[in-house]
């Protein structure tokens, strides 16, 4: 077993620490924090997964579930590829697809000026050496579905992309894990942590928890956690809420986007449509509940009446809120801490973590047992908003 | 009502009717909100009609329905009934007591000061083998029939179950003249034996008490075969109900039926509370949830506070009780009596809460449900997506470590009642299989809308009362 090469105090090999204990504690049980304690697992690492409420019960149950490549922030384009690939092999990676379906992802236009938007995106990442984002004319638009709105005018279309149900995702990932040896622990919420002699000593209410390595994965919390070690950075929470109908006829198999109106949109193999679009509610960070705000479901429930006709006549059941941190850049956190040794970061995710779980879990495990990762993960570095959270620039940063 | 109102009321049944009568007479603007077309909740449902003659003979529901009617009268007459709203569904209550209700088709959003839940009792839902089959319904269904449609059930139909209502229906039964059905009681033997250290409670209600006991003399008195200690109950037809087995003694019985009625007591209906979310705590002497509240019904969350069954199971009598302290309390918050005064016209009422749950620890351990550990795996728990307890019990093997994991993997409570069915079924099977008290295995999150909002009417929601109510502060 090879000893973490950046980390000249990690321990040694498989006996690091004490005997007992684990090489490496995760923090945050969400589909990023089982993705990397399997991965973690998988290269023969003792790992222990402290989660303080349930496995995916925020971001990752929450989430729309969209396994999507279309319309990537440029930074995350070589993560989302990689990760897609990853979707694709699950079944072989975990023994249980995560209820992956690869249905395609579509982005429509409703306006001439959209169209020209779409083209331009389009350009941009054949510029850059990728051609998974195909235009399609309107004929072709509707041959992909059939449902859509008379008055839109074409789509990006990305075939091989799709959706997964996000909590059977993220469970696939933890009994991995927990079948390679790592434990798994629910109500366990972290109070402190401190590094003492090459070791990170975690504090929580079940106890303390020491390994030498330390990964963050704590999704709208992780600043919290990183503060603890001094590391702070920007982050907000946002509660995404999402909507849900009851039962309909089938008919829709991608999962849609609008360019100019806030709007995901997809149809389940129950026959559910699932609504989401970033239409924001209230989170608390302290208690876990999300308030909703029926003001944005309203816009949400006017826009897809317009682009889906046929949901007029549809009845929403349901509607929640998850809770999801996110940084002034829109692109999350990920790699090492630049304070400390032996700790690495995975959160902030902004809303589009979902499909970039399997990758990222994998980078960090990479970057724990070799060091290194061959994927750019340079734009995500914790600090690069500079040491003064208060000081940045939310709409500059966004703008950039 | 444009403006919000002082207080809101959330189901129009004896604890909802008492706390609106109360509040108006404090000088409360009250809003009544209810379902139904007519006031009076389930236990006195379409009092009003029956009392004009209309639906089956008044008589037939016994001394204690008689009351629903001059209640309903006392609201009817009181300045309440300005903010009644019948037909009117909520489905939004959240920790800012926005309020979203759907009346003939439109939706609005308000924020009144006060909002009292009063959303009363269902029945225990009773999962069994075949109990999804059509024919099968429960007691108080079948009875809301007679109520406002007068409507008798065709034999031949038995009755099966536990609980005061199943001789109660039984007993209106024989009063509106039909004999032909057979009582199939559930409960236990040994029941009595475990439930007499409550006798001295439940002899301070003795009135309540002999009711009980009269009504299933009567039923026996006219001729209806009552089978007691009835054991494994299954329901068999093809598409509707043929006949149902069961285990009576050490027999095996069997009985051709074209309607069966199940019933196993009444829960508090928790959908609204569970959605806001309040507080809620696990009710073992009632096997249920109910919201963690104080003796006002103030819960956990400010300004929202539960009175009736839907905070625990008390029945009607305590309902008005709790309806009308609430009443008092929301007067006190809100500035119009002083705390003395409220606590001097809450004694008497107080007296008389007590002398209405007096019986209460009897008829709990008389007819407690029996435990569900025993379901077995092919029978259905969630009745909208058919979710079977096998099937709830796999999830849980797979990791799946509380309901709404449960809920996630295999959608039981995704359906249009959003797990109104199955919520204390998974929240118990759960809890076994783990090893846990219930309230550690915890409930499904409730999510808004609890109640199916169209799309179109979603999108043309009102929302102006809060916007006017943020813009003001």
């Amino acid at each position: 077993m090879s000893m973490p090469p950046n980390s000249a105090d990690a321990g040694t090999g498989s006996g690091t620490g004490s005997a007992t204990g684990p090489d490496v504690i995760v923090i945050g049980g969400g589909l990023h924090g089982c993705s990397a304690a399997f991965h973690i697992a998988s290269a023969g690492r003792k790992v222990l997964l402290l989660e303080r409420d349930v496995i995916a019960r925020h971001a990752s149950s929450a989430s729309a579930g969209g396994v999507r490549r279309l319309f990537r922030h440029p930074a995350e384009i070589p993560l989302t590829m990689a990760s897609l690939e990853l979707w694709h092999a699950m079944k072989d990676m975990l023994g249980d697809t995560g209820d992956f379906r690869p249905t395609g992802q579509l982005r429509v236009a409703e306006t001439e000026e959209e169209m020209a938007r779409l083209e331009a995106r389009v350009k941009l990442t054949r510029s850059m050496g990728y051609d998974h984002e195909v235009l399609v004319d309107r004929k072709r638009m509707f041959e992909i579905a059939p449902a859509l709105g008379p008055q839109c005018l074409g789509a990006i279309h990305v075939e091989r992309d799709g959706y997964a149900f996000p909590y059977k995702s993220t469970l696939a990932f933890r009994n991995a894990a927990a079948k390679l040896g790592a434990d798994i622990r629910e109500g366990v919420g972290v109070r402190g942590i401190v590094r003492d002699g090459g070791r990170w000593k975690v504090d929580t209410n079940a106890g303390e928890f020491a390994a030498p390595v330390l990964v963050n994965a704590a999704g709208a919390w992780g600043a919290r956690i990183a503060e603890m070690v001094g590391e702070r950075v920007p982050l907000k929470a946002l509660a995404l809420m999402m909507m849900v109908s009851a039962r309909m006829p089938h008919f829709l198999d991608p999962t849609v986007g609008t360019l100019g109106r806030q709007m995901s949109f997809k149809q389940m193999q129950s026959g559910a449509v699932v609504v989401g679009g970033g239409h924001r509610g209230t989170p608390d960070l302290d208690t876990g509940i999300t308030q909703l705000d029926f003001r944005k479901l309203k816009t949400s429930a006017d826009t897809i009446g317009g682009v889906f006709p046929i949901m007029r006549k549809a009845e929403i059941v349901r509607a929640w809120a998850g809770i999801e941190g996110c940084t002034p850049d829109d692109i999350p956190y990920i790699g090492p801490s630049r304070t400390h040794d032996g700790l690495y970061h995975s959160f902030g995710f902004c809303g589009h973590g979902f499909q970039l779980g399997p990758i990222v879990g994998s980078i960090t495990a990479e970057l724990i047992t070799k060091g290194r990762t061959n994927l750019p993960i340079e734009p995500f570095r914790i600090d690069r908003f500079g040491p003064d959270p208060d000081a940045v620039s939310w709409e500059a940063s966004r703008a950039a | 009502m444009t403006s919000a109102p002082d207080l809101a009321i959330v189901g129009a049944g004896p604890a909802g009717l008492a706390a609106a009568i109360e509040g108006a007479r404090l000088g409360l603007a009250v809003a009544l909100y209810d379902e139904q077309p007519e006031p009076g909740g389930q236990i006195f449902r379409a009092a009003e009609s029956v009392a004009a003659g209309k639906g089956a003979p008044l008589a037939a529901f016994g001394a204690d329905y008689a009351e629903g009617p001059q209640l309903v009268a006392r609201f009817r007459a009181s300045p309440a009934a300005a903010g009644y709203m019948p037909r009117t569904t909520i489905w939004l209550l959240d920790r800012q007591r926005t309020l979203g209700h759907v009346q003939d088709g439109k939706a609005r959003m308000l924020r009144p000061k006060r909002v009292l839940i009063a959303t009363g009792a269902q029945e225990r839902p009773v999962p069994l083998p075949g109990w999804t089959t059509p024919g099968v319904m429960t007691v108080g269904a079948a009875q809301g029939l007679m109520k406002s449609a007068g409507q008798v059930p065709e034999p031949p139909f038995a009755l099966c179950g536990s609980g005061p209502l199943l001789y109660q229906f039984a007993a209106q039964l024989v009063a509106a003249g039909e004999r032909r059905f057979t009582v199939l009681d559930t409960t236990p033997k040994g029941r009595w034996a475990r439930a007499l250290p409550f006798l001295p409670g439940a002899l301070r209600d003795t009135d309540l008490l002999l009711k009980g006991l009269g009504l299933m003399q009567k039923v026996r008195m006219a001729g209806v075969p009552v089978l007691r200690h009835v054991r494994d109950v299954a329901v068999h037809g093809n598409g509707r109900v043929e006949h149902v087995t069961f285990r009576h003694g050490n027999h095996l019985g069997e009985l051709p039926v074209q309607l069966l009625l199940l019933h196993q007591g009444v829960v508090p209906n928790v959908s609204l509370s569970l959605s806001v979310p309040l507080r809620h705590v696990w009710d073992a002497a009632q096997r249920c949830f109910r919201p963690a509240l104080d003796a006002w019904g103030n819960s956990d969350v400010a300004g929202i506070a539960v009175a009736g069954d839907g905070g625990g199971i008390g029945g009607w009598q305590a309902a008005t009780a709790q309806g009308e302290l609430a009443a008092l309390e929301a007067a006190h918050a809100l500035g119009r009596i002083e705390r003395a005064e409220r606590d001097r016209q809450a004694a008497p009422i107080r007296a008389r809460l007590k002398t209405a749950l007096a019986a209460r620890g009897l008829i709990d351990t008389l007819y407690a449900p029996p435990p569900l550990a025993a379901l077995a795996d092919a029978t259905i728990v969630c009745r909208c997506e058919e979710v079977t307890a096998g099937q709830v019990r796999a999830a849980i093997a797979m990791g799946d470590t509380n309901p709404n994991a449960v809920k996630s993997r295999t959608r039981a409570g995704m359906g249009p009642c959003q797990g109104r069915m199955c919520g204390l079924t998974v929240s118990e099977l759960v809890a076994h299989a783990r090893g846990l008290p219930p309230d550690a295995a915890g409930t499904y999150r409730l999510r808004p809308p609890i109640k199916p909002l169209p799309v179109a009417v979603l999108a043309d929601l009102d929302t102006s009362a809060v916007e006017e109510e943020e813009d003001a502060t």
